[in-house]
């Protein structure tokens, strides 16, 4: 029976292997001929008039969606492959031992790429704790991993360029380095439940398999399969309204509100923002049409760092380790910093 | 055999639990199977990332969800 079943299995991911490489060339070739390709079908097969306003967004919603699909496969695929070297148990080892402010940053960065859910935060947490990695330290990683995901960055990647994607990475590495280092500095240990300090960790004793470069294909493609069939929904649903907001809504209409004049709008965004829990898949589409009538940069990304960063939920589960008092010192440190973020953006741009 | 599933209560976990139910009713095995949600005894096996799931004491996997095939495996057939 073994015999039977292994040789099932080789098979499988043989073909599984190759699938993706031979995908490669139909899909560059689909990306880079999308827009005329688009324009040719909404303009010469509709026949739509191009002034009006069905048409624009009709073209914007024909355009955009297939362009964050594939970024959003390709991206997800590599990172994929790239998240099946990481683990947080090689996290909390590269961690061990680490100074405060290089420890930050070592941790902000294996946050981008260690696996993490926010389901596992308590256990990551207690297990960071446990083997001495100062909370500073731990926070920049439970800041870091939520707050720049591959979603988040395909999105801002295929609707806003590469700078805006590079600039929104760069700039919450940052938050997420700085806001850990100050959280360390508050020595807020005892705000931690007691108990959690108790809690005597066992060896982590699990036979070390070997993973093939197989298997590492395997992972990246069932990242795909698991992300977008999670947000495709919400992508859809979010270039729907970014859509008709790109269609119908006048020109420079969110100058007055999200604008770059109107200061008051980066706290006001961050404000609403930390509450409202949604991923990037649906926010990202429609901030890109609030962006191009006239609402500011900053004032955007202010907004998206809030609520991709901060979450209800999260902290929901957080309360069961930590006191109130450090969830404030949290929420006030990291929303501090997106502020001080947007406001940046704002002012250069 | 004693089977156990670490989790918090999240949605995979469930699948999991799911998942190896199924597998011992196929292989129909006589193993146990509990759903442990006691931090405490989850950190007691030193693993960070739910669920996890481990036999007879000792970790399996971990933050990750199994196929059913693989846990078939790892339960083994009667």
């Amino acid at each position: 029976m073994n015999e039977c079943c292994s040789t099932d299995n080789s098979e499988k991911k043989k073909i599984n292997y190759y699938i993706p490489f031979f995908l490669i060339p139909i899909v560059v070739v689909i990306y880079f001929f999308l827009e005329e390709g688009v324009n040719f079908f909404v303009y010469e097969m509709l026949k739509m008039d191009k002034s009006s306003h069905l048409t624009e967004a009709i073209r914007f919603f024909f355009y955009d969606t297939p362009k964050v699909f594939i970024l959003l496969t390709v991206i997800v695929f590599v990172v994929g492959i790239i998240r099946s070297y990481f683990s947080p148990e090689k996290t909390r080892k590269a961690l061990e031992g680490k100074p405060l402010f290089a420890g930050n940053v070592m941790a902000a960065g294996l946050g981008v790429f260690t696996p993490f859910c926010t389901c596992s935060a308590i256990p990551l947490f207690i297990g960071f704790v446990e083997s001495g990695i100062p909370l500073g330290v731990t926070f920049s990683f439970l800041i870091a991993a939520p707050m720049i995901n591959e979603v988040a960055l395909v999105l801002l990647f295929g609707l806003f360029g590469w700078q805006t994607a590079l600039l929104y990475a760069s700039t919450g590495l940052l938050i997420a380095i700085l806001s850990g280092w100050v959280i360390g500095k508050l020595k807020v240990e005892r705000f931690v439940e007691e108990w959690v300090y108790e809690i005597k960790a066992g060896d982590f004793q699990m036979a070390e398999q070997k993973i093939t470069f197989n298997d590492r294909i395997l992972a990246g493609w069932n990242a795909v399969i698991e992300i977008v069939s999670k947000v495709w929904i919400y992508i859809v649903a979010g270039i729907a309204i970014g859509a008709a907001v790109h269609g119908y809504v006048p020109q420079n209409f969110m100058a007055s509100i999200m604008g770059k004049d109107a200061w008051w709008s980066v706290p006001l965004a961050v404000l609403i923002g930390v509450p409202l829990y949604s991923n990037a898949a649906g926010i990202i589409p429609i901030l890109q049409a609030l962006l191009e009538k006239g609402a500011a940069l900053g004032t955007a990304l202010a907004f998206m760092m809030a609520v991709i960063g901060l979450s209800l939920p999260e902290m929901i589960i957080l309360r069961k380790i930590i006191k109130l008092p450090l969830i404030a010192v949290f929420i006030s440190v990291v929303a501090t910093g997106i502020m001080i973020v947007g406001f940046i953006f704002n002012w250069i741009y | 055999m004693k089977i156990e599933i670490l989790g918090m209560g999240c949605a995979t976990c469930n699948k999991l639990e799911d998942t190896v139910r199924q597998a011992v009713k196929e292989t129909g095995s006589d193993a146990q199977v509990d759903h442990i949600t006691d931090i405490k005894k989850i950190m007691a096996y030193g693993v960070m990332t739910t669920p996890a799931l481990a036999i007879d004491g000792k970790v399996v996997a971990a933050g990750k969800l199994p196929s059913l095939a693989d846990i078939k495996k790892m339960i083994g057939g009667k």
